[in-house]
């Protein structure tokens, strides 16, 4: 009670001095009508105008009958001649923001207005005539608006030319009319001006480049007075320089001297966006970071939060890419970590832990530790992150990084949080072999209270692949188990599959393992019982202690080595019958090369479309005339033969058989009033001597829309890389359709269409086949059969490039991500593995170095299961 | 970054956190709605920094966001996550000085809601339509403050700053006649 009072007691003290205190739109809009007083009085006016902004200001809305009322009212307010009410006029009119019809009833008293002596009604009045006015009634006012531009008084030509950007994204053509008075103002003496002006013109001339160079060539020579002149004009310099992108023949980059002395500038946002500028320059040099990195280290040290925020946020993401040049700020970085402001000392730490030396992972451990419970869970996860990759730099520190990251777990996070903890702990227990044990048992301790389900899983599957490897692996057992008793059904039934890992691997648990499943023989959920029922018979735990073979293992542990989006679609086509589903019908190309960096719990990447290469065999095998040519060793995806939105849409298959090949050519008539009937394709093969025609199976009728195909097949020499390349020519009959009855008429003529060519490729010859462990891979296979070589690729644009184009031209499948380049890469070694025709397994090994002009060389080593396709292989890349 | 250094809004609030004057400059916001949460946890996270004696920083929401509070007024100014941050920090002190000056030094929530048509030019002078149009707070106070005098009060009512403001306007008048 003494609450209530107390309150109300506040309340009365609020009132004394609100004036808004229980303020209501109602009353408000009643008060509104004093502005139709035949006397006005100014200071009352400014009141309710005031009143009805707070109203908006404070979210209320007015419907539409009522802004159109206040509006019209307010118009009447034009009649006083007080300053401060036109001022709050203004105010009010931009806040209506009125329709077409109504701005009509404005426009003259602000056309009035604008041609007044007063500078800040002109300046004011043109700020709201823009805002509320249509292309029409600009070109009316276009005259003055470019007089303004020009205007002596800078509020005057600031606000025309604010106005015109605004403008130049409803009515661009008009706005860009005065480029010559906006480059006038550009030279304006009033720092404000500048930049308004420098801003416009910019935006006139943004779709020309060479427009752009040519501004940023002539005011970086001259004085820009203005700070945020100087930084917008910072900012075009970068985009000028990033869209040359070529460096002249010294190795200068063109403006660089630019944003160095922009770095002397005595205003600090200046200072700073050069700064920034020169860290986000395209392969930036060493030599060109250091003067950038020196001045944000003197920022770091101030005493603004706001300067240190914005060195130490630039310093972090220097420190991604680039963490030798960021070592020598480490000291000042150090005293930041305790700086009052969190985000400061968050972006610190990161960027300690880039940049940091072994030595001083524990004393930076110590400091984070204080700090980690008073910063918010996504600052935590970038700290995690960090912390990941400090300990895969430094694995003998692995001992403090654990326990961090240990400890960490064990407090109160979101799930992302936990996430990122769990998959650090999974990454540094697959990449460094001493902390597995202990990762293993702080991933145990916190599944006892996890209450996420997909990481219980998660960290059970793990466990059940590791668990088994260690030296005492029965301790994991009660842990396991305990999840089988306390958990929901998911979380119990991943629980079986991973003691029933332990059962296999470990034959001195075994009878335990038993005993423990066959309690999950009675658990409520079906899956756990099911998964139970399997695992008891395929290790036999009906009988005695039996040494588990192979196979179960296989079983157990082997990795699907189907792509599970092909899987998905067999199952998908097979219909009931007698035969049971066979496994090894899936196909195993992968169709798309998957390209996501392992990182933690994630499964191996899947492979992404579903590749049609059943439907392919099926189509195929329905035509007589290639029956005799057996199972198709590879389809080729589509290649378009005409541009898009021909007449007629035409793409390839190529099918390469052992010792054929087929060209299904996918026709689309996209002409309405035509039928196309007997429609074939003309192959001419002159230019690939080592194929000979041998069946062409026309379509019949190729109405409108719906696609058909035709077939022409070449016999070519078994086991042999025939390539070539192939002239296409679309014959066929066309006959004209009545629109109305759609009847064709009885009589066509025969007409040509030409399509592009066609290559039989040598990677057309090779599947793309990946294997899990390149390393184990290609041990297995015979060193007498190695071909090694090297070759020059010339001058590339980048390491990238060369290792895509290399790729491209084998046709093989990436292994273990290592398509992927790291950004700035001297060098870098890419695995490849595939299937060549005649099912021959081939695994690649290339190293590539690119110098400093760009010249790229390769090493290429080839192991296969016959000494010619290794030959074969360097003869594609000899060719290529 | 080709793009003009952009402010997304202008926010004062309470010592509560409550709306005294906010204006949006971007449709990150499209709701009132959005624009409370927004307040109330951009608050709810700078409350206890301190942000008196320099203005202060803070990534907020994929948004640079940065602030000070004087008495029971809480400045905030917000920008793009790539805006350099010295600039958003020009606008928030001329934000400031300018309320600073036009509240005649006595800078708190009930002279600011006694004077709330001031505060509400003040805004639409720093910023137009989420474009920076001055950042000196003197300068943009002296055209808030150039409409408000009452031309026959007698000189010794005005600030100082009132009165240059008049003065310069009266002077260039004469100039341009």
């Amino acid at each position: 009670m003494a609450q209530m009072v107390k309150k109300d007691d506040d309340r009365d003290e609020e009132a004394d001095y609100s004036p808004f205190v229980g303020i209501e739109k109602g009353a408000v809009l009643q008060e509104a009508r004093v502005f139709n007083d035949p006397q006005l009085d100014p200071r009352r006016c400014s009141q309710v105008i005031t009143k009805l902004l707070y109203l908006l200001n404070q979210g209320e809305s007015f419907t539409k009958f009522e802004a159109t009322d206040v509006f019209f009212a307010v118009t009447k307010l034009f009649q006083s001649k007080d300053i401060g009410l036109r001022r709050m006029v203004y105010l009010m009119i931009k806040e209506l923001s009125p329709c077409a019809d109504e701005v009509i009833i404005v426009t003259s008293c602000l056309m009035k207005d604008m041609n007044s002596k007063s500078d800040m009604y002109r300046a004011n009045a043109i700020r709201v005539l823009c805002r509320i006015i249509d292309g029409t009634l600009l070109t009316q006012i276009e005259r003055y608006l470019k007089q303004a531009i020009v205007d002596k008084n800078p509020v005057v030509a600031s606000a025309a030319l604010v106005s015109g950007i605004h403008l130049l994204q409803t009515n661009p053509d008009i706005v860009k009319r005065w480029s010559n008075e906006v480059q006038e103002a550009v030279q304006s003496r009033a720092a404000l001006v500048q930049f308004h002006a420098l801003a416009l013109l910019h935006k006139i001339r943004q779709n020309d480049r060479l427009a752009v160079s040519k501004l940023v060539t002539s005011l970086t020579r001259g004085t820009v007075r203005s700070p945020l002149a100087q930084c917008l004009l910072i900012r075009y310099t970068s985009q000028v320089i990033r869209e040359s992108s070529t460096s002249n023949q010294t190795g200068d980059r063109p403006f660089y001297d630019y944003l160095e002395g922009c770095l002397r500038h005595k205003a600090e946002m200046v200072i700073f966006e050069a700064a920034r500028a020169i860290t986000e320059l395209n392969g930036v040099s060493s030599r060109e970071l250091t003067p950038a990195i020196t001045v944000l280290q003197l920022f770091l040290s101030s005493s603004k939060p706001v300067l240190r925020f914005a060195a130490v946020r630039t310093l972090n993401k220097v420190a991604m890419t680039r963490p030798l040049a960021v070592t020598n700020c480490n000291i000042d970085m150090e005293s930041l970590i305790a700086d009052q402001n969190r985000s400061i000392a968050t972006l610190a730490i990161t960027t300690l832990l880039k940049t940091g030396n072994e030595s001083s992972v524990d004393r930076l451990m110590k400091q984070i530790t204080n700090f980690m419970s008073d910063i918010a869970d996504e600052f935590k996860i970038v700290v995690v992150e960090a912390i990941r990759s400090l300990c895969l730099k430094f694995p003998l520190k692995y001992r403090s990084l654990m326990n961090f990251l240990s400890n960490i777990l064990r407090e109160e996070g979101g799930f992302e949080y936990k996430k990122a903890i769990v998959d650090s702990i999974v990454i540094l227990i697959r990449d460094i072999p001493d902390a597995k044990e202990s990762g293993l048992l702080h991933l145990c301790e916190f599944i006892e209270d996890c209450e996420f389900t997909y990481l219980s899983t998660q960290i059970l599957h793990f466990l059940g692949n590791e668990g088994p490897k260690t030296s005492d692996p029965s301790k994991y057992i009660r842990y396991i188990y305990n999840r089988v008793i306390l958990e929901n059904a998911t979380v119990r039934a991943s629980a079986v599959c991973t003691l029933a890992k332990f059962g296999a691997m470990v034959d001195s648990l075994k009878p335990r393992i038993f005993v423990l499943l066959r309690r999950c023989l009675y658990d409520s959920d079906d899956e756990v019982r099911d998964r139970a029922t399997l695992y008891l018979n395929t290790l036999g735990g009906d009988g005695a202690v039996v040494e588990t073979d192979k196979d179960v293992k296989e079983f157990l542990f082997g990795s699907l080595d189907i792509p599970l989006v092909n899987l998905e679609t067999s199952l998908k086509n097979y219909e009931p019958s007698e035969e049971p589903f066979d496994v090894k019908s899936v196909p195993k190309e992968v169709k798309s090369k998957p390209i996501a960096e392992p990182t933690g719990l994630r499964a191996p990447p899947a492979a992404a479309p579903a590749p049609t290469v059943d439907t392919y065999e099926r189509l195929l095998s329905s035509i007589p005339e290639f029956s005799s040519f057996g199972k198709p060793f590879k389809s080729s995806a589509p290649v378009e033969l005409t541009e898009a939105e021909t007449e007629y849409a035409v793409n390839v298959v190529k099918h390469i058989f052992d010792g054929h090949v087929v060209f299904q050519y996918n026709c689309t008539n996209t002409i309405p009033e035509q039928l196309l009937e007997n429609v074939s394709v003309i192959v001419d093969a002159s230019e690939a001597e080592e194929f000979s025609e041998v069946a062409v199976t026309p379509i019949k009728s190729l109405p409108y829309g719906s696609p058909g195909q035709t077939f022409v097949a070449f016999e070519k020499p078994g086991g042999v890389t025939a390539v070539g390349k192939f002239l296409n020519v679309l014959r066929f009959i066309v006959k004209e359709v009545d629109p109305s009855s759609g009847e064709a008429e009885d009589v066509g003529v025969e007409d040509e269409y030409q399509l592009e060519d066609l290559e039989v490729v040598a990677a057309d010859y090779i599947l793309k086949v990946g294997v899990s462990n390149f390393r184990n891979a290609w041990e297995s296979m015979d060193p007498d059969t190695e071909r090694v070589d090297e070759y020059g690729l010339g001058s590339r644009e980048s390491l990238a490039e060369a290792v895509g184009v290399v790729i491209n031209l084998l046709g093989l499948q990436p292994c273990e991500g290592t398509e992927v380049v790291p950004n700035n890469a001297r060098s870098h070694t890419c695995l490849l593995s595939g299937v060549y025709i005649g099912n021959m397994k081939v695994l690649v090994r290339l190293s590539f170095g690119i110098d400093s002009r760009k010249e790229v060389a390769m090493k290429l080593a080839v192991r296969s299961d016959d000494i010619s396709v290794s030959d074969a292989i360097h003869d594609i890349v000899a060719s290529g | 970054m080709e793009n003009c250094p952009s402010v997304k809004n202008l926010l004062l609030l309470d010592s509560e956190g409550k709306r005294v004057a906010v204006k949006y400059y971007s449709d990150d916001w499209p709701t009132n709605q959005s624009k409370l949460a927004f307040e109330k946890s951009l608050f709810a996270k700078t409350q206890k920094t301190n942000a008196r004696t320099e203005a202060e920083i803070t990534l907020f929401d994929e948004n640079v966001v940065v602030y000070k509070f004087v008495e029971d007024l809480h400045f905030f100014v917000t920008g793009g996550d790539d805006e350099n941050e010295l600039i958003l920090a020009s606008v928030l002190n001329g934000f400031f000085e300018a309320v600073t000056v036009l509240l005649r030094s006595s800078v708190d929530q009930r002279e600011a809601l006694t004077n709330m048509d001031l505060i509400f030019l003040c805004i639409d002078e720093i910023i137009d339509g989420g474009l920076i149009l001055e950042t000196d707070g003197t300068t943009i106070a002296g055209k808030v403050a150039s409409h408000t005098i009452d031309e026959g009060a007698p000189l010794s009512e005005q600030t100082i700053t009132q009165a240059l403001a008049a003065a310069r306007e009266h002077f260039t008048r004469s100039l341009l006649r």
